[in-house]
C-alpha cells in the first residue's frame, strides 16, 4: 500500500529520519556488529591484547557442559511458563467472555499485573516463599517438604517458574479476550442449537478458531521468557544454587560480567541473536498466514 | 446460550474471583509487609491484617532508605520517572518523525531506511549488552540520564505502529491541505498530529511502563547510588539475604515500585489495551 499524494522535497525527508537513524546506528547496529567481532577474538589472561580465533569461542562454548544445562533450563522454564500462563488465562478469559455483570471491573483486576516489572514480581514471590519467613512456607512445611527454594535447585526453579506465569497471564488474557470477542456468536448458536454443549463447542469450535491467537502468544510467551524474565531471575535465584537456573540469557551476563570472559559472552549473544530473528521469522511467517484447520 | 444460564455464571464469577484473588495475593502481602516492623516479618508469623507501622515505613524508604544503602528510595523514583519519561518521548518523537518520512516522502533509499529500522524490532538489548555497554562508557555516558535513555530508544515498534496509523488517514486530507497552501511541516503539524493523538497516548503508556520496569541496562551503567532506579534499588535492600535484610523497607519500596505504572494501567486502561494490542501487531 502506497500513498498517492505525497510532498516533494530532496532534504526534508532525511533530516526526518535522522534522529532515528542515529541512534539505530550507534546503539543497535554498532554494538550488534561490535559483538559478532568479538565473538571471533579472545583476549589474552590480562585483557591486554586480543587475537582472531575463527570459531574457537564457539567450539569452547560448546564443549561447556553448562551450556548444555543453561539450554535445558531455558527449555523447561519456558515450556512450563508458556503452558501454565496460557492454560489460565485462557481458562479465565472464556469466563469473562460471558458478559458478566461487573465484566470491565473483573478485565481490570485480571491485568494490571502487566505492569508489574519482573524484578518486582521476583522480589514479591521470593517474600512469599522465603524459606524462613514466607507466609507460604510454613504450610508447605506442615505438609513434609523441605522446602528451600535458596539451596534446593528444583524448588527454585518451581518458584521462577510461578513468579513469571502470574508476570504473563495477564498479557495472555488480553489477547485471549480479545480473540474471543472476535469469533462471531452466530457460529457458536448455531452449534448450540444443534444440540453440542458448552466443553464440546469449545473444543470443536472455539478453540481451533482462537489457533492465531494462541500460535503468536506462544511464541511471545517464548520470547518473553528469554528476555524479559532477566530480572525475576536476578532477583529471586541469581542463577543459583549452584548456576541451576542460569537460563541463556542469564549466562552472557554472567560470563562477561563475572567471569569476564567476553569472547564467550559474545558468541552467546550472536546464538541467541539468532534464536530470535528465527523466532520472529516463524511468527511473522505464520500468524500472517492465520492458523487454522 | 440454551444451557441453564444462572448455573453457568455463577461457575464463570467463580473461577474469575479466584484467578483475581491468587493475582492480586503476592501484591496484598507486599503492602501488609509495609505496615509491619522487620522483627514481626522476620520470625514469619506475620499476620494477615495492617499493622501499625506503615506511616514510618514509608516515611523513612522515601526520605532515608534503608539502613545499610542510604539511599532515599524517593531520589531512586525521581530518577526512575526521568528515565521512563524520556524513554516514552523520545521514542514518540523520533518514531513519529521517521513515519512522516517514510509514509508521506519519496526518496532514494527509502525502504532501505525502512528495512534498517524494522530490523531492530528482532533483537533486544538483553543480546547486546556488553558492547552497547561498552559504547555508553567511551561516549562518557554512564550514570547519566542520557545513557539511561538513548539506548532504549533504538527500536522499530513506535515507527511501525505509526506507519500503520498514516496509512489509514485517507489521501484526501493530504490533498485538501495541499490545496489550502500547506507545506509539509503545516501539515503534519495541523493535521497529522491532532489526528494521531489517540496513537501517541496509548503508545505513551506503553513505553511509560516499559521505561520505568527496565532492570538490566539500568544494573549495569549505573555506578552511583544516586542515579539508581527503584527496580534496581530493590534488589539491593533484599540482597544480604541474611535475617538482618530491612524487609519491611524492601516490601515498602517493592509497592512503590508498582505504584505509578500499575496506576497508569488502571486508569488509562483504554488507552493501554490499544497500545498493547497495536504494538504488537
Amino acid at each position: 500500500m502506497e500513498k498517492r499524494a505525497i510532498f516533494s522535497s530532496r532534504t526534508l525527508p532525511y533530516l526526518l529520519l535522522l534522529p532515528q537513524m542515529a541512534i539505530t546506528i550507534i546503539f543497535f547496529y554498532w554494538p550488534a556488529s561490535q559483538a559478532i567481532w568479538q565473538s571471533f577474538l579472545m583476549e589474552d589472561a590480562f585483557g591486554m591484547s586480543s587475537e582472531f580465533v575463527g570459531f574457537e569461542n564457539y567450539r569452547l562454548l560448546f564443549e561447556q557442559p553448562e551450556y548444555y544445562r543453561a539450554m535445558v533450563t531455558t527449555i523447561i522454564f519456558s515450556s512450563f511458563v508458556a503452558l501454565f500462563s496460557l492454560a489460565c488465562s485462557l481458562l479465565l478469559a472464556t469466563q469473562a467472555d460471558k458478559n458478566l455483570r461487573g465484566g470491565e471491573t473483573y478485565k481490570t483486576l485480571l491485568i494490571w499485573p502487566y505492569a508489574v516489572a519482573p524484578a518486582i514480581a521476583g522480589v514479591l514471590w521470593i517474600f512469599m516463599f522465603h524459606p524462613t519467613m514466607g507466609t507460604l512456607s510454613r504450610p508447605i512445611r506442615v505438609i513434609g517438604i523441605d522446602w528451600n527454594p535458596m539451596l534446593n535447585g528444583t524448588h527454585a526453579m518451581i518458584l521462577l517458574i510461578l513468579s513469571a506465569t502470574w508476570k504473563q497471564i495477564s498479557y495472555n488474557f488480553l489477547f485471549f479476550l480479545a480473540g474471543l470477542q472476535a469469533i462471531p456468536k452466530s457460529v457458536i448458536e448455531a452449534a448450540a442449537i444443534d444440540g453440542s454443549g458448552p466443553l464440546r463447542r469449545f473444543w470443536t469450535i472455539i478453540f481451533p478458531l482462537l489457533s492465531p491467537t494462541t500460535f503468536f502468544l506462544i511464541v511471545v510467551n517464548i520470547v518473553y521468557v528469554f528476555f524479559d524474565t532477566f530480572g525475576i531471575i536476578d532477583a529471586v535465584t541469581g542463577g543459583g544454587p549452584a548456576g541451576q537456573t542460569t537460563t541463556l540469557v542469564y549466562k552472557v551476563y554472567a560470563d562477561g560480567r563475572l567471569g569476564g570472559d567476553l569472547g564467550g559472552s559474545a558468541a552467546q549473544s550472536v546464538i541467541l541473536m539468532i534464536i530470535v530473528i528465527a523466532l520472529t521469522a516463524i511468527q511473522f511467517r505464520y500468524v500472517e498466514r492465520k492458523v487454522q484447520y | 446460550m440454551v444451557e441453564n444460564r444462572r448455573y453457568r455464571n455463577i461457575a464463570a464469577y467463580l473461577v474469575l474471583t479466584i484467578g483475581i484473588v491468587i493475582v492480586a495475593f503476592p501484591v496484598y502481602l507486599a503492602i501488609l509487609a509495609s505496615t509491619f516492623d522487620v522483627a514481626t516479618i522476620i520470625n514469619g508469623n506475620m499476620p494477615l491484617v495492617p499493622g501499625p507501622h506503615a506511616a514510618e515505613n514509608y516515611y523513612q524508604t522515601l526520605f532515608f532508605g534503608g539502613a545499610t544503602s542510604r539511599e532515599p528510595v524517593g531520589i531512586m523514583m525521581f530518577n526512575s520517572m526521568i528515565m521512563a519519561m524520556g524513554i516514552a518521548v523520545g521514542k514518540i518523537v523520533i518514531s513519529i518523525l521517521s513515519a512522516f518520512a517514510v509514509v508521506y516522502f519519496r526518496f532514494p533509499l527509502r525502504m532501505t531506511a525502512f528495512w534498517i529500522i524494522f530490523i531492530t524490532l528482532m533483537l533486544p538489548v538483553e543480546v547486546r549488552i556488553y558492547p552497547t555497554y561498552k559504547i555508553v562508557a567511551d561516549l562518557g555516558l554512564l550514570d547519566t540520564y542520557t545513557g539511561l535513555i538513548l539506548p532504549l530508544i533504538a527500536s522499530a515498534t513506535g515507527t511501525l505502529l505509526f506507519r500503520q496509523f498514516f496509512m489509514t488517514i485517507p489521501d484526501e486530507l493530504l490533498e485538501a491541505s495541499k490545496i489550502d497552501g500547506a507545506g509539509a511541516f503545516r501539515f503534519f503539524k495541523d493535521t497529522l498530529i491532532p489526528l494521531s493523538i489517540t496513537t501517541i497516548a496509548a503508545l505513551f503508556v506503553i513505553q511509560f511502563i516499559y521505561g520505568w520496569n527496565q532492570y538490566l541496562w539500568p544494573l549495569l551503567i549505573t555506578t552511583k547510588s544516586s542515579m539508581q532506579t527503584i527496580v534496581i534499588g530493590i534488589k539491593k535492600l533484599t540482597y544480604s539475604q541474611d535475617a538482618l535484610a530491612e524487609w519491611n523497607i524492601a516490601m515498602t519500596t517493592a509497592v512503590l515500585a508498582m505504584l505509578p505504572p500499575v496506576l497508569v494501567v488502571v486508569f488509562m486502561q483504554r488507552l493501554f489495551v490499544k497500545g498493547l494490542v497495536e504494538t504488537e501487531k
